[in-house]
């Protein structure tokens, strides 16, 4: 390292990512709120696209600059430390956004409104799924897909075995679309819509909540693989990896409350 | 690629412009923008306040009228017809701005990101880059909450007119996109404060310096990383409260319209449950400032540390435990109002720790009253005067007389709002000659801080009267019966804002022509953390080589 630097911390040259990830956000944004206004551009979506693209294009960008940095070893352990923490906090604030979800949903089982639902709940009106069909192999297949996880972390950190730790993820991130196809088939066989009811409203926020976190999941443990096969990742340093399979445990255990409280208690 | 960061020698700047202002990755210069922002945002937020005022003058309406808004009275009725919509936007307006766009981006993103790594002897933020994320991310949302007062909203005006809290059904049924952009920039003030919250807690947990042990670190380090995990923990509840606002208005949905099984009190109860803890994510940075402050001025270490330190972390806790206090008029069950009632009475037992010990701290000191001590026993004052009407309106049987009154705007304004304003200023004064190696000068400092003092005094505490009397917020016009108090206040309000005036000119005169002050510590031996043994202003980068215990630690016996 340079010569006056005497500390591990990890100090970072000027970069232009952050401006343009906020714009990008901006762009995206008021976007997102001319595509829903229907007197404004017709319900187009082109400015919320153009702000996503460049929203996608910072992240990769940016997140491509860390992990060259972890390679070239700027990655201290302190520095380690630190990014544990951060990932660590990121997934409590996280919490704490189905927290708001959780929070609707009970509100409404507990004590359901008189008009519409009834006093009643699920509301008389509305024809839930069962949730020892489809909702419990999606559970089985998601934690399956855990465990899978779980192996490729053990056989990289025990036994520095990258053929499974490759198995591992690819099974991890099967298991994971597969979960993601029977949610999306689940959805479209609904009995009840997104709009006009409260169960629909909280299902669907919820649960779709939680979809997207198992896509963005599945394609941070897909890059893990693909780092993996450029020769990444030592049993000592696989913070990225790490991260990754944290926030699929994350998920996983989200989806246990979604299953226990919405589609087996609630229903 | 890092090593490129590396370079030169102290004071020896060789970054552009652009590249040291747009693509930081230094705390010191992302809080300088933090707070230049904050003032622009501030600026914006108090005009409005005053042509609010101007309004509130006199009983009928003179100024916002349907025919145009006027800079000139008119008392002819026939030329001017009330313009509620005008007035409703400009109360949200404020409300948004000061909340997500003034307060916290100075206290907490301003002083926290400069002081804070600072204080515990830091080279910089744990993660710099993401650092200046949250500083883009905060311009980007204070752009699109601006916008959102001149962009389409209802009542076939501009700007949406629903109050900073959002309600539904009013927020819901608001027409236009102005709603849907003051959604949208508080995502945007959200997601930028959550990625700050992570960045302060692990920079205070990970680098701390050697030997600096929890129970040593500075106060002000303290109270940013309270408000951090306040920040971490209530935003995103929010965040969801509004995603299902935005749904509910643009798809459908009924989380809030009981026509579809909603309920819009459950609204009420998250965005509270976000909103008790934001009071605080705004005071908690004042604290820390206030407390050196006046330990520094006092010529004494500050009185009783740990239970300071203590008191931060038990009115982080309790302020998750109160929400409901604000909405005992909702019809909740007398149960749930005796516990509120209680855990709020709770509270006065950190803060009066606090507020004894900043006594105990003055008492039998050598007390110097510079311009930031002023403004921190300002601050003492105004938070004592607002924490006591708390306890009156922590009643709930009380608060039914004073829901919704002036009392409750007296109220929140003294202990929340210009509290921290002092607290604010307290930190510009004090800290000034640290960032920028010039001196303010002392009676300007002096005369800002009397003008500021009475004038605030002089607004917000015949609303006290108002509120008891029974005027209700949130109008724009009131009868005859309450106009002496009212004209009072709006003169307070004019002085306040001339005040504001004398602070910008004096600030600028300073950064311009104002004394050389280059010594490490312009104050008192008692200003004894580690930012006052840097140079001033500090280099780009500091603690390249890490502080020695000996540097800070003031009482190593402990």
């Amino acid at each position: 390292m340079a010569h006056e630097k005497n500390h591990d911390y990890h100090i970072l040259p000027p970069s232009l990512w952050p401006f343009l990830g906020a714009l990008g956000g901006f762009i995206m944004l008021f976007g997102a709120v001319l595509w829903m206004s229907p007197n404004v551009s017709n319900n187009q979506p082109f400015v919320f696209l153009i702000g996503l693209a460049l929203v996608l294009y910072v992240m990769y960008g940016w997140w491509a600059e860390t992990v060259v940095e972890n390679r070239v070893g700027d990655h201290t352990p302190v520095v380690l430390i630190g990014l544990r923490y951060g990932f660590i906090l990121f997934i409590m604030s996280e919490v704490m956004f189905f927290a708001a979800w959780f929070w609707s949903f009970f509100k409404h089982a507990l004590y359901p409104m008189d008009t519409f639902s009834e006093g009643q709940w699920p509301p008389p009106s509305i024809e839930v799924f069962d949730p020892w069909h489809l909702p419990l192999i999606n559970t089985l297949i998601l934690l399956c897909s855990g465990c899978a996880a779980t192996w490729a972390h053990h056989a990289l950190v025990h036994e520095n075995n990258r053929k499974d730790m490759a198995n591992g993820l690819i099974l991890a991130v099967v298991l994971g679309v597969i979960f993601t196809f029977f949610q999306a088939y689940e959805y479209t066989h609904a009995a009840f819509g997104f709009g006009g009811n409260i169960y629909g409203a909280n299902f669907f926020m919820a649960t779709g909540f939680h979809g997207f976190h198992v896509i963005v999941g599945t394609i941070f443990l897909f890059i893990c693989y693909l780092r993996l096969r450029q020769g990444h990742f030592s049993p000592t340093n696989h913070m990225g990896f790490e991260a990754a399979a944290w926030y699929w445990h994350f998920v996983d255990v989200v989806w246990l409350f979604l299953f226990g409280a919405i589609y087996i208690w609630g229903s | 690629m890092a090593d490129a960061a590396i370079h030169g020698h102290e004071h020896e700047d060789e970054r552009g412009f652009f590249t040291r202002w747009f693509m930081s990755t230094n705390h010191k210069d992302i809080g300088i923008l933090y707070l230049i922002t904050a003032a622009i945002a501030g600026f914006i937020s108090v005009a409005f306040t005053v042509y609010m005022r101007m309004e509130l003058m006199d009983p009928g309406v003179q100024y916002m009228c349907l025919e145009g808004a006027r800079l000139f009275p008119t008392y002819d009725t026939a030329q001017c017809t009330p313009n509620g919509h005008l007035w409703n936007v400009l109360i949200t307006g404020h409300g948004i701005l000061m909340m997500f766009f003034v307060v916290i981006p100075a206290l907490f993103g301003g002083f926290g990101n400069y002081f804070m790594p600072l204080q515990i002897g830091a080279p910089d933020m744990a993660f710099p880059r993401m650092n200046n994320l949250s500083y883009w991310m905060y311009v980007a949302g204070t752009t699109m909450a601006v916008m959102s007062v001149w962009s389409p909203g209802g009542n076939g005006q501009l700007g949406s007119g629903v109050g900073w809290v959002l309600y539904p059904p009013l927020s819901t049924n608001e027409q236009g996109w102005s709603m849907d952009l003051a959604i949208f920039a508080v995502h945007l003030s959200g997601a930028s404060s959550i990625l700050g919250a992570i960045n302060m807690i692990t920079t205070f947990l990970n680098m701390r310096a050697p030997g600096m042990t929890l129970h040593k670190v500075p106060l002000f380090a303290w109270s940013i990383f309270v408000t951090s995990w306040l920040i971490l923990l209530s935003l995103p509840v929010l965040a969801g409260a509004i995603t299902m606002l935005l749904t509910d208005r643009n798809f459908g949905t009924t989380f809030f319209d009981p026509a579809g099984g909603g309920d819009p009190v459950l609204y009420q109860h998250i965005l509270w449950f976000f909103g008790h803890p934001e009071v605080y994510i705004v005071i908690l940075p004042g604290f820390g400032i206030v407390s050196h402050v006046i330990a520094t001025f006092s010529r004494k270490p500050i009185f009783g540390y740990l239970p300071m330190v203590y008191a931060l972390v038990a009115i982080g806790v309790l302020g998750f435990v109160v929400w409901a206090h604000h909405m005992y008029t909702v019809g909740m069950s007398l149960t749930q109002q005796s516990y509120f009632m209680l855990a709020t009475m709770v509270i006065a037992v950190p803060t009066g720790v606090k507020i004894f010990s900043w006594i105990a701290t003055m008492w039998g000191g050598s007390i110097d009253f510079k311009t930031p001590m002023l403004f921190a026993t300002g601050f003492v004052f105004m938070f004592t005067v607002g924490g006591v009407t708390g306890i009156v309106l922590s009643q709930a049987g009380i608060d039914r007389a004073y829901h919704d009154t002036y009392y409750v705007v007296a109220h929140f304004h003294y202990v929340m709002a210009i509290a921290a304003a002092f607290a604010i200023f307290a930190g510009c004064y004090f800290y000034f000659p640290k960032m920028t190696g010039r001196m303010y000068n002392e009676t300007l400092g002096k005369v800002h801080f009397w003008m500021f003092f009475v004038a605030t005094n002089v607004t917000f505490f015949p609303q006290h009267f108002l509120g008891r009397q029974g005027m209700p917020r949130r109008y724009i016009d009131y009868p005859e019966a309450f106009a002496y108090w009212n004209w009072w206040s709006s003169i307070g309000a004019f002085v306040s804002f001339a005040s504001f005036l004398l602070f910008f000119g004096l600030i600028i005169y300073a950064l311009r022509k104002g004394e050389e002050s280059k010594v490490a510590n312009p104050w008192t031996p008692y200003a004894d953390t580690l930012e006052w043994t840097l140079p001033s202003p500090p280099p780009e980068h500091t603690f390249e080589i890490l502080p020695k215990q000996e540097e800070w630690d003031k009482a190593p016996g402990h």
